[in-house]
């Protein structure tokens, strides 16, 4: 019941924190987030499962209580964590804290509701990481999309609402799509599922349970609900080319919902990617090879590009997560072991590095009230720890070694180099490789400009260091890249270890 | 009955609903001074919920129990079944949130008291056509329900808009009260009966073409009371028209009514073995009938600029997700029991949330903020418990996962396409993502716009206690009924199943 107890800790804290006066609703925000984050670790301490959840293997921490029965389906509460889901859980509860102090700076309207919100959209990431029945993880999907949306919308800059329904707009589209792709594969299974529970379902499909529904022979309802569940997480993801309502939303949003937008959010995408495409359908993932790991390159690469053209600091990092995310996509189609496990550990790796980001870009702008290239240079010289870390964080996203970013990407091109089920698996790793060099290239041009050189920004204000609440996060963040950088067996094992269930799916054929 | 009390118990709700409208009589005579609005409320909300805990007793200690547990009363005129009681449920909470939010309302109206007699007055007429197993106590019902109705539609005697509501109400009211009395008359020919099981079993031999004109016009009656295509178009103008509160009880409590009727009426009395035989299919003439509304009731809504009018149209939309619980039936359809019970359970859902909507819009218009669209720019700044709650409606109507609504809806369809209806399904699931955009517009006015003028949301000077009160509880009923669903849908498809 930890789990539970975790998740109701920050819902329970988000009503707290709604009702609570604004004076001090963030530091009581800060208190209770840290609350599931200590339980987490314990979580992460007492981690003993091996195997993937949803292909038999042992699930952690694991409760399953009906909850409804209609039509010969029953509806569970059911949740648990394996290698795969437990390094995102321990990232969502990292991250919050830190985000909610990020936002002490900047966020000075209604606040109550702004740490409520924020509060309540760790309950459901959270919950998206652990459900392990389809309308439990549904329902816990959905739900993340509606704090978001206020986020963006009440506390962000200028064209807040256009990002606000542009974004509403595009995830829900995507979640119709991707519901209605993963329904008739229940319906297909008709009575050989009798519950909603996804290891009930990955199996049954496994098994080769899929019948023919409406008349619609098996093989086309298993290829057509994949390509529907890969079309909708792709934008989730996002994958070029459905990725427009990124800039948008993070560009707009508060520093803070940044943080968690790229930090969290995305890896929803790819982590559902995982669970259901890759876990469920790995025959039809495995015919499509090619196509979709050509979409991972062109994300890699055209990302980086739309980076590099970009003049707002916060425009090129929210680009630069769609190229990131495109080596997840890479890593995952090749379904090797460290494919596999390096786009798992990617994904967490990535959340901590543009968690990162976002989050010294925004302490920048606190101060300068800009975020264009041409309008500051030399911030080096006012704000230095800021900017040391910003330069160390740019430095992870290109990969260096020992840092989080070298780690991840290094796996997943391990992976991806020697693929057997991924035909020319070398080019595709190798233009996949290209796209660090465009990396390098855009963040080391953009600090050039803006960080270093002598200061300049017209303003009639003072520009100083940043204060201890906004650089400690940095800092912290900063730590636990090394940290993973150094040491990646402390994730990766796990990972390693639900990955290779998965991989073990896909025969390759000649 | 269980613990050996006489079988009228099982009318308890009904009969506890008729000695409210009494008491309230009473107490307008006893106090007819100036405080009687507040004693009024107090009485009309606390009888209401009393009749809803009756219905949770009937159902829940077992007296009244699905598998043929029926009570009987008054020569077969009267059957008390759990659907019956689920439905009365819906009736009560309906009522009692009304109630609550009608002492706020009409705080400064001259005479109250009418007002909530009449609303109890027609729950209780509702509570019988729960309860009807005579084709002779559905039309009285149906009458108890329809005349208090007319006169609370036009009850701002003085407002222009209120009174033309009623009368359109009344005149689109009694032609179909007409029809359908003489398809009542017209069944009766071709079977020599009223009582609903005696005319399924009856002989029709060469008078099926009499039957089919009854039936048909039968359905007629259903499609108004349930404000169903091709007699919704009073719906707009009376829901537009009437106090919000009373809108709220006609399109939730008073829709679930037509659909009480619907599914008892035509599954007992032309159960679907006779009507495929007897080439009157019903059930085809609500499917097209239920895509029809559907797919007009959203289209519509999305093109309305006052709020209350969107509100209106969505309800006929949401009628014709409803009606695929008469729709999607088959002859030993597999979940034909499923689909009637997820289509009663999508009813007591909307019966909170659409109730929640439209006591939003009457806070607003007690507020006096005005009614379209833009006209609620930036409301939660002043008010955002309320505006969550309008927040939460709107979410759940749409069929948005962290509510109610998505499950109702969900299950709804899922059943729909297990009997075999993937089209109807499918259009309910399109039309889904077409009632988001208007919804979501509400959502958008209240949250991201700006007030159109600083100035403009000083006309919030008051807190309407008793409205908030009844918008919270709806809200929270709302979302409460997410985790809550499973002895919800149990409940009413063991009750549907009953049926077939």
């Amino acid at each position: 019941m930890i789990l539970e107890a975790l998740m109701a800790a920050a819902f329970v804290g988000a009503l707290t924190v709604f009702l609570a006066p604004d004076e001090w609703a963030g530091r009581l925000a800060f208190a209770i987030s840290l609350v599931p984050f200590v339980g987490s670790l314990y979580l992460w301490s007492g981690f003993e499962a091996g195997g993937n959840a949803l292909l038999g293997g042992e699930i952690a921490y694991a409760t399953q209580i009906e909850w409804l029965e209609v039509g010969g389906r029953s509806v569970s509460w059911f949740v648990g964590l394996d290698g795969i889901s437990l390094p995102l859980f321990v990232l969502t509860t990292f991250l919050v804290p830190l985000a909610i102090l990020s936002a002490w700076t900047p966020v000075d309207a209604r606040k109550s509701q702004f740490y409520g919100l924020m509060l309540f959209m760790e309950a459901n990431l959270l919950g998206v990481f652990a459900a392990l029945d389809f309308f439990v993880w549904f329902v816990f999907w959905e739900a993340v999309l509606v704090p978001m949306y206020f986020l963006i919308g009440i506390w962000g800059g200028p064209r807040r609402k256009y990002a606000a329904i542009k974004f509403f707009v595009y995830t829900n589209a995507a979640s119709l799509l991707m519901f209605i792709g993963f329904m008739s594969l229940v319906f297909a299974l008709g009575d050989s599922v009798s519950s909603f529970a996804l290891p009930e379902i990955a199996q049954a499909i496994a098994a080769g349970d899929l019948g023919t529904w409406f008349g619609i022979p098996p093989d086309r309802i298993a290829m057509v609900a994949f390509l529907a569940m890969f079309l909708g997480f792709a934008v989730k993801v996002p994958i070029v080319p459905f990725h427009t309502w990124l800039p948008d939303a993070h560009v707009q949003a508060p520093t803070p919902a940044s943080v968690l937008l790229a930090g969290v959010l995305l890896k929803m995408g790819t982590y559902a990617l995982l669970r259901f495409n890759f876990t469920m359908l790995p025959e039809q993932a495995s015919m499509l090879a090619v196509p979709i790991a050509a979409i991972a390159v062109i994300s890699v690469i055209y990302g980086a590009m739309l980076a590099l053209a970009q003049k707002d600091l916060k425009r090129i990092v929210a680009y630069s997560s769609v190229s990131s995310m495109g080596y997840v996509i890479l890593g995952l189609i090749v379904f090797t072991e460290y494919g596999v496990g390096g786009a798992t550990f990617q994904m967490v790796a990535h959340g901590l590095i543009s968690g990162l980001m976002f989050m010294a870009v925004g302490v920048i702008y606190n101060t300068t009230h800009t975020r264009m290239v041409g309008d500051m240079a030399g911030m080096a010289d006012r704000m230095p720890i800021t900017v040391g870390i910003l330069v160390a964080g740019a430095f992870g996203y290109m990969g260096l070694p020992l840092m989080a970013g070298f780690a991840g990407e290094f796996f997943i091109f391990v992976g991806s180099l020697s693929a057997p089920a991924l035909p020319y698996a070398p080019l595709f790793t190798a233009a996949a490789m290209f796209g660090i060099v465009i990396v390098a290239g855009y963040l080391l041009s953009a600090m050039q400009s803006t960080l270093f050189g002598p200061f300049e920004l017209e303003t009639d204000y003072e520009v100083g260091p940043a204060a201890f609440h906004d650089v400690a996060p940095l800092a912290v963040l900063l730590v636990a890249i090394i940290v993973l950088g150094v040491a990646p067996d402390i994730f990766f094992e796990m990972i390693r270890d639900a990955a290779l269930p998965v991989v073990e799916g896909v025969t390759i054929d000649g | 009955m269980v613990n050996g009390l006489p079988g009228v118990t099982a009318l308890l709700p009904a009969l506890l609903l008729a000695a409210t409208g009494l008491a309230l009589l009473l107490v307008d005579t006893v106090r007819p001074e100036a405080r009687s609005n507040t004693s009024m409320a107090v009485v009309g909300a606390l009888g209401s919920l009393a009749a809803l805990a009756a219905t949770v007793w009937l159902t829940a200690s077992g007296g009244v129990s699905p598998d043929g547990g029926a009570v009987l009363l008054f020569a077969d005129a009267i059957k008390v079944d759990t659907m019956a009681l689920f439905f009365t449920a819906i009736f009560a909470s309906v009522t009692a949130l009304v109630l609550v939010a009608a002492h706020d309302y009409f705080h400064d109206h001259a005479n109250p008291a009418a007002f909530y007699s009449l609303v109890t007055f027609a729950a209780t007429g509702m509570a019988l056509l729960a309860v009807a197993n005579s084709l002779a106590v559905v039309f009285v019902a149906l009458e108890m329900v329809s005349l208090p109705s007319y006169v609370l539609v036009a009850y701002l005697k003085h407002d222009r808009g209120s009174v033309e509501a009623g009368l359109k109400y009344f005149l689109v009211g009694a032609l179909s009260s007409a029809i359908f009395l003489f398809g009542i008359s017209l069944v009766y020919a071709a079977t020599g009966s009223l009582i609903l099981a005696d005319i399924a079993s009856a002989s029709i031999e060469g008078l099926a073409g009499v039957l089919g004109v009854g039936v048909v016009m039968m359905i007629g009656g259903v499609a108004f009371k349930t404000a169903s295509v091709p007699f919704h178009f009073w719906a707009p103008e009376a829901y537009e028209g009437a106090p919000a509160p009373v809108s709220a009880f006609l399109s939730s409590a008073s829709k679930a009514a037509g659909f009480v009727v619907a599914f008892r009426v035509f599954t007992e009395a032309f159960p679907l073995e006779m009507a495929v035989s007897a080439n009157v299919d019903w059930m085809f003439a609500f499917a097209v009938l239920a895509a029809v509304t559907m797919t007009l009731g959203n289209f519509a809504a999305a093109v309305q600029e006052e709020v209350k009018r969107m509100l209106a149209y969505s309800s006929i939309g949401h009628a014709g997700y409803a009606l695929i619980g008469v729709a999607a039936l088959t002859v030993d359809g597999p979940a034909n029991g499923t689909v009637m019970g997820a289509a009663m359970a999508h009813l007591l859902v909307y019966g909170f949330m659409n109730t929640g909507a439209f006591l939003f819009v009457a806070m607003a218009e007690r507020w006096g903020v005005g009614r379209t669209f833009s006209d609620y720019a930036g409301l939660w700044r002043r008010a955002p418990v309320a505006s969550v709650a309008m927040a939460v409606f709107m979410f759940s109507l749409a069929g948005l996962p962290p509510f109610a609504g998505f499950f109702s809806k969900y299950f709804l369809f899922q059943a729909a396409i297990d009997n075999g209806f993937l089209w109807l399904a499918g259009l309910g699931a399109v039309n889904s993502v077409v009632s988001l955009y208007y919804y979501s517009r509400v959502v958008k006015a209240l949250f991201l716009d700006d007030p159109a003028s600083p100035s403009a949301l000083d006309a919030i000077d008051v807190r309407p206690t008793a409205l908030y009160a009844a918008v919270v509880f709806a809200a929270v009923a709302t979302v409460l009924l997410l985790p809550g669903f499973g002895p919800v849908i149990e409940t009413a498809e063991a009750a549907a199943s009953a049926l077939f």
